[in-house]
């Protein structure tokens, strides 16, 4: 195996055809609209070159301070709460359910199976006001309360998103740390016992930094995925009412294609880049301070 | 601590500048150019998934009047969801692979890019040329040159629309009303419906544009028929005081609840729903809906218990009540690329036969000169011939002259205005912003 790795033709080979695919669909792209942030214009009327005008616009743009703000505000709110509720359902499978957990271990997984556009038609037709009363409305109704226009403004349709997105995703998360928590070696968990340690007390000595490493993966997982999002809000509220709810994945995604603004959606891009990368670090940093204290 | 970092940026150093470097060469690669023209020997068209009239009209024609053309190039066609139109366009114009014909784009300024690129045909040239440029109604063939700014015609009127209140004229009887003549008799009738338990209005406020419309025919009949053309041009800004109270005009009648409950929520379907069903009294829509108004499966309140009344006057206004909103619709517009001779034998047998064809098939009044008018139309049909030809002129609607951006920001705010969460500056302000951008 040495002999052959240690081959730089073998090595070309075998990496090769890999390689050239991942640099065409990958690379080329990325650089491409790495260099588009330094010009203005379309594929339509042509590009002129902005210089760092792009990179101005956006820091005076109010609609991209506005989708700054949802997205910061909607990953750090469903991070905490889908890491949070997964953590909790883990803790629930291994300390309370223990061997019956598999029933309700696969049926809250469920809804991670679902692609995105049902469940948010499902959501649609749950929290529906007009043409016609949807279930919640309805519920609502015959307590005697109005009807409330769920996706017509603004707060309420932050938390419909949030909900529906911790619905579909909690599963995956409880899934995720309850492998970390099997990992936990049973004989410490139970001489903690034995030394008095019980309920809140263990999980916060014991389990909660055992389970440190899996935690970190999960809110790395989570604040990218959610800081990414675009899907769930393309099919739920398509970004409004008005520009609520958009996300800097769905602004860049309208100035680039709606509004043909190529130059300044590669910039929104590699803004969001930024992003991801800033709170990737930031996490990475704090929670290792955190364990060479512990 | 301070020699690593600086080593390690020495290193990155030219790695970084071979990236940027790289980028800006891909970039540079540019655009593509508007090309040639090969006859494909097919006739394609691509439309709208929403609007089947054009399409239904066209096969029509194929089989009949254009039965010479369909075989020496067949029509093939093709739909893409109306949401997601102008950024279809976009895609199809920066590769150069626009079909034949396809409906034009949503936004005016998108159209202007298409045009300056060279990528659509000179239909006034080329209608000159096969003979048939008599077969465009001057009213239609100037609302698209000024939509446009061009004075070349870039797109054929595939419909020739005005707009304003159609309301159920029962509702207004039993309720004493008449159909109103000035802004304060359309409020005063909407209070009056509302205290006697109707909902006033039926208005798409998920779309937004059906609410926005009111807003710009304010602005019209207030500050005259070239306010808007003002805003576009700079010398006026949507901002200032006198257009903020169209703006404010339209968001009371939302905050009085006029436009019904979850008003956010109903889309164009579930409003003409509503009209049509006897559940609002006012409908404000263009006269596209006459195939909606026409159909009796749709239409339980009867197509004679349909009136047509132009948007009211604003008192000491300096618009008048006889400029008519009107607009084409989405008309078509050809490609450059690939127009060959069959291209050009479809364009003059659809000139000559469309608007007898698809006001014969669907009721709907085209830009298109009429050969043998039918005698047994509708009375809304017939109502909006006369308008458009008693109309001294026309006027655009709101964001006609809006950059896609704005356009874009002013529709998807508009359903804010109808449900009173939205204050009229706030709204112009957002709007006049993303113009400005733009």
């Amino acid at each position: 195996m040495d002999r052959v790795l240690g081959d730089k033709r073998a090595i070309f080979v075998l990496l090769g055809p890999a390689l050239l695919v991942y640099s065409l669909v990958m690379l080329v792209p990325i650089l491409w609209s790495l260099g588009y942030t330094v010009f203005d214009g379309n594929p339509i009327v042509g590009f002129t070159f902005n210089g760092l005008g792009n990179f101005t616009k956006f820091f005076q743009d109010p609609a991209a301070w506005s989708a700054i703000w949802f997205t910061i505000r909607y990953a750090l709110v469903l991070t905490i709460l889908q890491v949070g509720t997964g953590f909790g359902l883990s803790l629930l499978y291994v300390f309370w359910l223990k061997k019956a957990s598999s029933t309700i271990r696969t049926i809250v997984f469920f809804p991670v199976v679902l692609p995105t556009v049902a469940v948010a038609l499902l959501f649609q037709r749950l929290f529906e006001a007009a043409p016609t009363t949807g279930p919640v409305n309805s519920l609502l109704n015959v307590f005697g309360i109005p009807s409330v226009d769920w996706f017509g403004t603004p707060d309420a349709s932050f938390w419909i998103i949030i909900l529906m997105d911790l619905w579909r995703s909690m599963g995956f998360y409880a899934v995720l740390l309850y492998a970390g928590l099997l990992d936990i070696p049973e004989e410490m968990l139970e001489s903690a016992r034995l030394d008095g340690a019980g309920g809140w007390k263990l999980v916060r000595t014991i389990v909660l930094p055992l389970s440190l490493p899996v935690l970190l993966s999960s809110l790395i997982f989570s604040i990218n995925g959610t800081l990414k999002v675009f899907d769930t809000i393309i099919a739920l509220t398509n970004g409004g009412p008005g520009n609520a709810t958009t996300p800097l994945t769905l602004y860049m995604f309208q100035t680039s294609f709606t509004y043909g603004e190529y130059g300044y959606g590669s910039t929104i891009a590699l803004m969001l880049t930024i992003l991801c990368l800033l709170f990737t670090v930031f996490i990475f940093r704090s929670t290792r301070r955190d364990i060479t204290k512990g | 601590m301070t020699t690593a970092p600086k080593s390690r940026l020495r290193r990155l150093a030219p790695l970084v500048a071979v990236v940027g470097a790289g980028a800006m060469l891909l970039t540079a690669c540019g655009p593509a150019s508007g090309g040639g023209s090969a006859d494909s020997g097919k006739f394609t068209y691509l439309g709208q998934t929403e609007n089947t009239t054009i399409i239904s009209t066209l096969e029509a024609l194929g089989k009949d009047q254009c039965a010479a053309e369909e075989k020496a190039a067949p029509l093939t066609s093709d739909s893409v969801a109306g949401t997601q139109w102008d950024q279809k366009l976009q895609l199809l114009a920066g590769q150069d692979a626009l079909s034949n014909m396809s409906m034009a784009a949503g936004t005016p300024s998108l159209m202007k890019q298409f045009i300056d690129a060279g990528q659509v045909v000179d239909l006034s040239a080329e209608l000159e040329k096969l003979g048939v440029a008599d077969k465009i109604l001057p009213a239609a063939d100037s609302t698209i040159k000024a939509l446009y700014g061009e004075d070349s015609l870039y797109a054929l009127p595939t419909e020739l629309n005005i707009e304003g209140f159609w309301y159920n004229k029962q509702l207004l009887a039993d309720n004493g009303l008449e159909a109103p003549a000035t802004w304060d008799d359309l409020v005063a009738a909407a209070d009056t419906l509302q205290g006697a338990g109707v909902q006033p209005f039926a208005a798409a406020g998920k779309d937004g544009w059906p609410v926005t419309r009111l807003v710009g025919d304010y602005i019209a009949r207030d500050l005259g028929p070239d306010a808007l053309k003002d805003v576009a041009d700079g010398t006026a800004k949507l901002t200032d005081d006198e257009y903020v109270k169209a703006a404010d005009a339209v968001a009371e009648l939302g905050k009085a609840g006029y436009f019904g409950e979850a008003v956010g929520s109903v889309d164009y379907n579930a409003a003409m729903n509503e009209f049509l069903t006897g559940k609002a009294a006012f409908f404000y829509m263009g006269s596209w809906a006459l195939a909606n108004f026409n159909d009796e499966t749709q239409n339980t309140i009867g197509v004679d218990n349909v009136g047509f009344a132009p948007f009211p006057a604003v008192d000491g206004g300096a618009g008048s009540i006889d400029q008519v909103p009107a607009n084409v619709g989405i008309p078509v517009m050809l490609a450059k690329k690939g127009f060959g001779d069959s291209q050009a034998a479809w364009l003059k047998c659809i000139a000559s036969n469309y608007g007898d064809a698809v006001l014969k098939e669907s009721g709907v009044v085209s830009g298109f000169a009429l050969d043998t008018p039918p005698t047994d139309l509708p009375e809304t049909t017939q109502t909006v011939q006369q308008v458009i030809q008693d109309a001294p002129s026309s006027i655009l609607w709101f964001e006609a002259l809006f950059t896609s951006k704005g356009t874009s920001v002013s529709q998807t705010n508009g359903g804010g205005l109808a449900n009173g969460t939205l204050s009229g500056a706030d709204f112009m302000k957002l709007v006049q912003a993303a113009n400005d951008e733009g």
